[in-house]
């Protein structure tokens, strides 16, 4: 035993908002104290974020898992010989064996929590830049030909289908041309696009360059919430380090094709997720939504063409230019293909990052991976696809996670992210909730999302304390339904969605006061 | 559109009086100089006098209207439409503690309860010693570890009204 053992601890915001850098620094500590030769990695999160901080030890090249460590668990460790994989009480065998990793398919997060993702060579080192060499090598067309025949569709919620995007910007006449990253990640209950851009920031930049080549875009810009201010170190590490080596700049790997990026930081304004209130917001403006059309495939960012997608849409890039559109298309089912990374968060007992091809069902996926609730009490309800997405109750949890079969029961996958709720959620709270975060966020250009959104909150504090209850209800139904006709972006068209869901599925919460009526 | 270099331009307005003092002052114009040739650079410019000044002070605005020409209301629009931005001086501390539904899932209403009553300020607020502010904010990104709140710039998961005490302690406490 010469070199120095390799030891992982993730340096992602979730691990290291409950110790990992204190673990981190034991381990360094106690190797020093033991006279250990280590070598410390800060790889990226696994995503089992119910096991951070997720220790792992490298021992004849394979990986073993020991977690959640805290700092004092450490000196322990090293007792049990844990660098040699020795068993311990926090032991979990190889990690890649481990249950909940091994089921899944992960094509987009492949490196997440494999690579340190501050390395380039790491990158390269696990297949990373072979999808922008194929890229290089091919003309525009047939890049925007293959990832449309993967079937990739935007991943940011609205599901539209990439490749057709992208083909209009290619088309669309015009010198200057923008790629723009949708990094605003603010639906609650979800944060893959902060694992990858913190666990492999690398994949991101090349998915938009890829971009770049096949629109004619020679300038990108990433938008990033100031929530993640991880995710922008890591970002701005990768880009001078992409920049360093001919992966960004004037001249791409020696091919003459120019492609330049930046990241930019929002002000924690929700609807700047949605597209064209994000294109305001990078031109400096208030992030109020534009009337469609014209498309921002057409008239984007500063009035030129632009192709702006999610970041889990930008980073599922690289594997289809790599492995082929057709490698990408036989994951999935009807016309949802590929891989979703869905993100199982609130009341969780595993909660983490799942991504999985589309078609398992939301109760294999709440139970087989995540385990039932952490507090042990019975699932009540489930809100998909952030603070826009509906509640579903137990009768639903059969739904196949598919964008189609979502929508039939009125409801959105969205950007994948899964709440979970136990029996002592208030589904009239929660309704009241969904109306009184559209009042906060709206950007106030409609009247139905500004002001719709504070009448619903007074609407349902009326029909709560049982004032006329039935009138309540019909103008509350009729409200919804002036929100989703009448709105102009998703904000206020998809209020209802929880509201109303709350509402069919949940409605003894909404009468507990003047009915004598036992919870179910 | 014609370029905008080919014009005659008039300077009909002088730089606006304000109260900043010197260091404000240089803030504002060092973040202006650095940024104001990049496109939308409004935004990039509020980070910065931010990032700096721990606000962006209400005298700000006309003088950052004066160096990008735009009128101060298009900067006051922005400034005020974004949650993030403080016109009023924090405290030493900036703690922002998540208030959406994955949170909510893990009790997180009845840790902004303890929060607020042990830190004796509502959202916006600055305790009375200067040392914290309270603000509120929608989804930290952590939403399998909650309730979570932030601290500066570090997020902390499962935060319980033991940890959150623990770690305002150690906020108060000198050389931390």
């Amino acid at each position: 035993m010469s070199a120095a053992q390799r030891i992982f601890v993730p340096c992602d915001a979730a691990a290291v908002g409950i110790g990992a850098d204190e673990t981190a620094n034991a381990i360094v500590a106690e190797a020093l104290r033991r006279g250990l030769q280590i070598q410390l990695v800060r790889n990226g999160s696994r995503g089992m974020l119910w096991l951070e901080p997720l220790v792992e030890v490298e021992v004849a090249g394979s990986r073993h898992a020991y977690g959640p460590v805290q700092a004092s668990d450490v000196a322990a460790l090293f007792d049990a010989d844990f660098i040699g994989g020795k068993p311990h009480t926090l032991a979990h065998g190889p990690t890649a064996d481990i249950a909940y990793l091994r089921k899944q398919d992960r094509l987009t997060f492949a490196r997440v929590g494999l690579t340190d993702p501050r390395s380039l060579t790491d990158y390269i080192g696990h297949g990373g830049y072979r999808g922008l060499q194929s890229a290089l090598a091919m003309a525009p067309a047939d890049i925007v030909a293959s990832v449309t025949a993967s079937g990739l569709r935007g991943r940011g919620g609205a599901a539209f289908p990439a490749g057709i995007k992208w083909k209009t910007v290619l088309g669309a006449p015009g010198e200057q041309k923008y790629v723009v990253c949708n990094a605003d990640e603010g639906d609650s209950g979800t944060f893959s696009d902060r694992m990858l851009m913190e666990g492999d920031p690398f994949v991101l930049i090349e998915g938009m360059t890829i971009a770049g080549l096949a629109t004619g875009a020679h300038q990108g810009y990433i938008y990033l919430r100031w929530e993640y201010p991880e995710a922008k170190s890591m970002l701005e590490a990768a880009i001078s380090a992409a920049y360093a080596d001919g992966y960004l700049g004037e001249n791409i790997r020696g091919s003459g094709k120019r492609f330049d990026l930046e990241v930019r930081i929002g002000g924690g304004a929700y609807i700047c997720g949605e597209e064209t209130s994000l294109l305001e917001s990078l031109e400096g403006k208030r992030g109020q939504v534009r009337f469609k059309p014209p498309l921002p495939a057409l008239q984007g960012l500063f009035g030129k063409p632009t192709v702006i997608n999610n970041v889990i849409t930008f980073a599922s890039v690289p594997i289809i230019l790599d492995r082929g559109a057709d490698y990408y298309q036989q994951f999935g089912l009807g016309r949802s293909r590929g891989t979703l990374p869905m993100q199982l968060a609130g009341n969780i007992k595993h909660g983490g990052l799942v991504e999985i091809a589309f078609g398992m069902t939301l109760r294999e996926l709440m139970y087989d991976f995540g385990g039932g609730t952490l507090s042990g009490r019975p699932i009540r309800a489930v809100q998909v696809g952030g603070p826009l997405g509906a509640y579903l109750p137990e009768s639903q949890f059969d739904t196949p996670l598919d964008y189609e079969a979502f929508a039939a029961i009125k409801g959105m996958l969205g950007h994948g992210g899964i709440v979970v709720f136990d029996d002592t959620v208030d589904m009239a709270a929660q309704a009241r909730y969904a109306m009184e975060f559209c009042a906060i966020e709206s950007c106030g250009k409609c009247t139905p999302c500004r002001i719709g959104s504070t009448r619903g909150v007074e609407v349902i504090d009326r029909l709560v304390a049982g004032e006329d209850a039935a009138r309540q209800e019909t103008i509350l139904r009729d409200l919804c339904e002036t929100l989703t006709y009448g709105s102009l972006c998703a904000l206020g068209g998809l209020t209802p969605y929880p509201v109303v869901s709350a509402l069919n599925h949940f409605h003894e919460d909404f009468v507990k006061s003047n009915v004598a009526q036992a919870p179910a | 559109m014609s370029k905008q270099s080919a014009r005659r331009v008039i300077p009909i307005k002088v730089e606006p009086v304000s109260t900043l003092d010197a260091e404000e002052r240089a803030a504002v114009l060092a973040a202006c100089a650095q940024l104001k040739a990049m496109p939308g650079s409004l935004l990039p410019i509020c980070h910065a006098v931010q990032h700096a000044l721990g606000f962006v002070p209400k005298d700000a605005v006309p003088l950052i209207a004066h160096e990008l020409n735009l009128s101060i209301a298009e900067v006051h629009g922005v400034l005020s439409f974004y949650h993030y931005f403080r016109r009023e001086r924090p405290g030493r501390h900036v703690v922002h503690l998540c208030r959406a539904e994955a949170c909510q899932a893990l009790g997180s209403q009845a840790l902004e309860a303890h929060v607020k009553a042990s830190l004796g300020v509502d959202f916006h607020g600055t305790t009375a010693d200067g040392a914290i502010s309270l603000e509120p904010v929608y989804c930290l990104g952590n939403c399998a570890l909650g309730p979570s709140i932030m601290i500066d710039e570090h997020l902390r998961g499962r935060v319980s009204a033991a940890r959150f005490d623990a770690l305002m302690a150690g906020l108060r406490t000198p050389l931390r």
